[in-house]
């Protein structure tokens, strides 16, 4: 599904966190959003998810406001994945994952099979499935992150918006992640801190002090100018000697 | 050791399917609930005689039963051990819904000036005698408790924050802080309002009420307090997928399809009716709201399909059990059940405060 923000704006406490932002995001794209930290990635996504609606500027699912929708049809088409969403409950994974059936049920439509079946697939997706039954605070870091998810993708969304997914992730984890999302024919925004990963996005957009100062493919965006202004880091480009594919090498620009 | 993950798969599945056995099992538990609150007390009662005066009133069987004993059975005691059964199944909903919804292990009616904020209301609807009929108390009740939520919560969220960063480790005491600060205040109103308006008999009679009582109950309190504790149940059963929701917050409820604005204002405001109909009719009765929830999510999980029923049937349970408690304890004298249920309480609020602890 078509995703599109236009002229976004975000501020709170007088500090304007998103500026004018404007945004569309083609049905099946992989879209990476990066930038230094503070530059507002992760209200551009909540904005996105529909968890805060801006004073100015609006988002659009398949060109239909998004804010004439219930939040439970938001629910059904979006799914989201906070930075560390915690809980201080006894629950196992699996009921963890099951939360993401919400916005299919209702107060007099039971639990199925299919969503059984949904919510195994979604922790094998993950590689969770081995710890179904674990309760959630003896799990690592690593692990709680594929739990979210496991959970958004029990809600079949047709937009997957994920904030920074492979923060807590070993790399192997890191990689199947990410391929798992490339792979998924949905369309994706995801937050990346990880330069080189966002190199295998379809496109890629820049936040800088609440702007979105450049989207395009990501070897036109980052280029050793761009990453020294918006990042302030020297970068020196590579050939991998396997795919031949650019990978970046960073210094301290002084 | 082996049991561990037999009891974690069958317990915590997320795939929830009442068993059938519960729908037998739980009215089989409160009508013997109910039937101990009838039988036990200063003077004991025979569960023959209580099941014949049951046939008298209901379907007019006309056995032959003693005339004080019928009137001890129908008109004192079995009222009061419904009331008892609707104010606990009530109290621990409210629990379940604040702990849900605030997403604090500490959250409860009576810890968060709900009940002294509802004991205001009635006090002052009492003195200044509005007819001073169960439900013109209850709208009193009401309109203090819905008062003391809104100032606790607007004071816990100042207090937290003010002091910035790590919000939900604070927001723990801060919600405490906010409910000592908020039902002090309310105490104190209604002492003022007491020692400035209230006859030395008055006075007496409020101030036994205040610490919970469920002495002076009537059928006229059980025809209000029953349906308010059922419709509390259906009002907690109807957004059970929702309370399960919030279990990573507010926000992740609102991106799983939950309305949050609005489901937090129904089920808050549903909540503060149902604690202040039972405090206008038996006073603040404390920790309910904090036991029962706790234990449960002990017994039967976290998720609330399971967590509602449990909740009121305990709470149900547990507060018959307190009342007889205060009939029995000291013999010739009835205590505020209100000082049974701390004597539970209180141990059990230090326990998950030192555990809450540990764990972060």
């Amino acid at each position: 599904m078509r995703l599109a923000a236009e002229r976004i704006d975000w501020s709170v406490h007088g500090h304007k966190l998103l500026n004018d932002v404007s945004l569309r995001v083609a049905p099946g794209e992989t879209f990476g959003l990066i930038g230094p930290n503070g530059s507002g990635k992760t209200t551009l996504l909540r904005v996105l998810a529909g968890l805060r609606k801006p004073r100015t500027g609006r988002v659009l699912v398949n060109d239909a406001s998004m804010y004439a929708m219930r939040q439970r049809d938001i629910a059904r088409i979006i799914a989201f994945v906070e930075q560390q969403a915690e809980t201080l409950d006894r629950i196992v994974v699996r009921e963890a994952v099951a939360l993401g059936r919400t916005p299919f049920l209702s107060a007099l439509q039971p639990w199925s099979e299919q969503d059984d079946a949904i919510v195994a697939q979604a922790l094998a997706n993950v590689g969770m499935a081995h710890l179904a039954d674990r309760l959630w605070h003896t799990l690592s870091g690593g692990e709680r992150q594929r739990v979210h998810i496991a959970r958004a993708l029990a809600q079949q969304p047709r937009i997957l918006l994920l904030d920074e997914p492979t923060n807590h992730l070993d790399i192997r984890h890191q990689l199947s992640i990410l391929s798992l999302v490339r792979q998924l024919s949905v369309t994706v925004v995801i937050a990346l801190h990880d330069l080189n990963q966002a190199m295998e996005c379809d496109r890629i957009g820049v936040m800088d002090g609440g702007r979105l100062v450049d989207v395009g493919p990501p070897s036109q965006v980052l280029t050793a100018e761009r990453l020294r202004h918006t990042f302030g880091v020297h970068a020196d480009f590579l050939d991998d000697p396997v795919d031949h594919r650019r990978i970046m090498r960073f210094r301290s620009a002084l | 050791m082996i049991l561990r993950p037999v009891i974690s798969t069958l317990a915590l599945r997320p795939a929830i399917r009442i068993r059938w056995h519960w729908t037998w099992l739980t009215p089989l538990v409160l009508f013997m609930g109910i039937m101990a609150g009838t039988a036990i007390g200063e003077t004991p009662i025979a569960l023959d005689t209580i099941l014949k005066v049951l046939a008298n009133q209901l379907w007019g069987a006309g056995y032959a039963v003693d005339r004080i004993d019928a009137g001890i059975i129908w008109n004192y005691r079995l009222s009061r051990a419904i009331l008892a059964a609707c104010c606990g199944a009530g109290l621990a909903l409210a629990g379940v819904v604040l702990q849900a919804l605030l997403r604090n292990p500490l959250a409860d009616p009576f810890l968060m000036g709900i009940s002294a904020g509802a004991s205001t209301g009635a006090v002052a609807v009492t003195i200044a005698g509005f007819g001073a009929g169960v439900v013109t108390l209850s709208l009193g009740a009401f309109a203090g408790a819905g008062l003391a939520f809104g100032l606790v919560v607007m004071l816990a969220h100042a207090a937290s924050s003010g002091t910035g960063g790590g919000r939900s480790t604070q927001a723990a005491g801060a919600i405490i802080l906010a409910g000592i600060a908020g039902s002090q205040l309310f105490n104190a109103l209604t002492a003022f309002i007491i020692a400035r308006s209230a006859s030395a008999e008055q006075a007496r009679g409020i101030m036994f009420w205040l610490m919970g009582n469920l002495s002076g109950v009537r059928w006229e309190d059980v025809t209000l307090g029953l349906p308010t504790a059922v419709a509390g149940l259906l009002v907690c059963l109807w957004y059970r997928r929702a309370l399960d929701a919030f279990t990573f917050g507010a926000d992740s409820a609102a991106s799983l399809g939950i309305p949050v604005r609005r489901v937090r204002g129904i089920l808050i405001a549903s909540m503060a009716l149902v604690t202040a109909v039972m405090v206008s009719m038996v006073g603040a009765i404390g920790f309910v709201g904090l036991v029962i929830p706790h234990a449960m999510r002990f017994l039967v999980g976290s998720r609330h399909t399971r967590l509602v029923p449990a909740s009121a049937l305990a709470g149900a349970v547990f507060l018959i059990a307190a009342d007889i408690l205060s009939r029995i304890l000291v013999p010739g004298q009835v205590l505020p059940i209100g000082v049974v249920t701390a004597l539970v309480g209180a141990p059990a609020f230090a326990l998950i405060l030192v555990r809450g602890t540990r764990t972060k």
